[in-house]
């Protein structure tokens, strides 16, 4: 049943404001993502304790790999949420179009691992001592579309995982291999950057690609996922 | 109640795994009937209610609803109450019904208001709903499933855990919404609250209709 764009949006924007509202309220998502983050940045400093060139070198996976963990956190609870008094099967015998639902949480899911990112950047700086030898604003937009391949799987698997038996094990195992590309982007692109070597340009366009692909795959399969028993 | 029906169930079948909770259920339901659905547990009940509301896909048979098997293409005209209260418990019942309302393309708070105004709760209330009480929960579930005026309302154990004078309130609003033209299906073990305004009383036993009566007591079979 297609919808009148309006509709589409109206619905993205309830949801994305009741998720938003919902987790200002909570802080459940957040505050484990934040002290997720915080516990990797420190151990691994003091495990390492590496060189402002070595750092150059690690900074990129290590970055990437503590959001890719922590984001599996914040994914984990925007699903409990709908799991909680059934409150998902409200928004299935409704006419609201699944792909709304797909995209608001999807963006929810991007909003909070940014501000993961905004907070945790500053420490990884200071922590790991880096300088980026390369274009620093071209690790803006590796940021935004590196956010986004991890988050928009990651809401998919995630959903997908929501009624078997051992969801918090089966979303790492089905998100993590449908990751690595994007995460070696994401890793190769930083430390391009970082490094100064090599450009980080064809690292993003295979991100570009990468996003537009899952993207668009996810938004064609999310109603199979949501209608599932 | 009109003679024409307006939901056809044929032949339904709804297993899971090697369990059959529905077992070849054929009926025909008028529209602006007020049904029972009484049974024990483990009869079929809810399970029939939720296929109706689209939310289990049949394993054989077939769901007409309005004319048509696309349960999809006629959800605007269903509400549906489940025995879970359908909400989220950090949020207040306005901005529960505000939301839920966008869902249906309704923007106005006019229309989430009159709903809770309809359940007897205030729609200036601002605690979360984990704060209600388990009545005012089922109340305001009950406000949340009639928010888009459906032609057909599907309840699951809309009397449980409500006090005595709140469920006849409820059942008040049941029969107004019957005289109304509405279509109602009531999954209870309470079928006493209905004695006086049900239509029918359609009893279940082992996932099939075993008797359908105009009486609570098990007199006329069909």
């Amino acid at each position: 049943m297609s919808k009148p764009p309006g509709a589409v949006a109206g619905v993205i924007q309830a949801t994305l404001a009741k998720d938003l509202r919902l987790e200002w309220r909570s802080k459940d998502a957040i505050n484990s993502m934040l002290f997720f983050s915080l516990l990797v940045v420190v151990v691994f400093s003091f495990s390492f304790d590496p060189n402002a060139e070595e750092s150059r070198q690690i900074a990129g996976g290590l970055v990437w790999v503590a959001f890719l963990f922590a984001a599996v956190v914040a994914l984990g609870q925007t699903w409990a949420r709908e799991l909680r008094n059934q409150v998902l099967d409200a928004y299935r015998v409704s006419p609201a179009p699944a792909n709304s639902l797909f995209l608001a949480k999807a963006l929810g899911n991007f909003i909070f691992v940014a501000i993961l990112e905004l907070l945790m950047t500053p420490l990884f700086i200071m922590f790991y001592k880096l300088r980026a030898l390369g274009p620093a604003w071209q690790l803006i937009p590796i940021a935004a579309l590196g956010t986004w391949a991890i988050v928009v799987n990651g809401t998919f698997f995630a959903a997908m995982s929501l009624r078997t038996r051992s969801r918090e094990i089966m979303l790492p195992l089905l998100l993590f291999p449908v990751c690595i590309p994007a995460l070696l982007a994401m890793v190769n692109a930083t430390t391009a950057i970082l490094t100064g070597e090599l450009s980080a340009k064809f690292w993003i366009v295979l991100l570009t690609t990468y996003d537009v692909v899952f993207t668009i795959a996810c938004l064609l399969l999310f109603e199979l996922v949501l209608h599932a028993e | 109640m009109h003679s024409s029906p307006i939901i056809t169930v044929r032949a339904l079948v709804k297993q899971f795994g090697r369990f059959a909770a529905l077992r070849g259920v054929t009926a025909e339901f008028a529209a602006g009937g007020l049904y029972a659905i009484l049974g024990d547990n483990g009869a079929g009940k809810t399970t029939l209610l939720r296929a109706l509301a689209g939310l289990v896909q049949p394993t054989r048979g077939s769901i007409l609803i309005l004319g048509t098997t696309n349960l999809r293409a006629v959800c605007h005209e269903l509400g549906y109450m489940a025995h879970p209260s359908l909400l989220y418990d950090e949020m207040s019942g306005m901005e529960n019904l505000s939301y839920f309302a966008r869902l249906y393309g309704i923007t106005e708070d006019r229309s989430c208001a009159a709903a809770m105004t309809a359940v007897d709760l205030d729609p200036g209330l601002t605690r979360p709903v984990v704060q209600y009480s388990q009545g005012m929960r089922q109340r305001l579930s009950l406000a949340r499933a009639l928010l888009n005026d459906p032609e057909i309302l599907l309840l699951d154990e809309p009397f449980s855990n409500v006090d005595a004078p709140s469920a006849a309130a409820m059942v008040s609003l049941l029969a107004q919404m019957r005289a109304a033209g509405k279509t109602i299906f009531v999954v209870t073990h309470q079928a006493s609250l209905l004695e006086r305004t049900a239509d029918e009383f359609v009893w279940m036993d082992a996932g099939q209709i075993t008797s359908r009566t105009a009486s609570w007591g098990r007199c006329e079979s069909t």
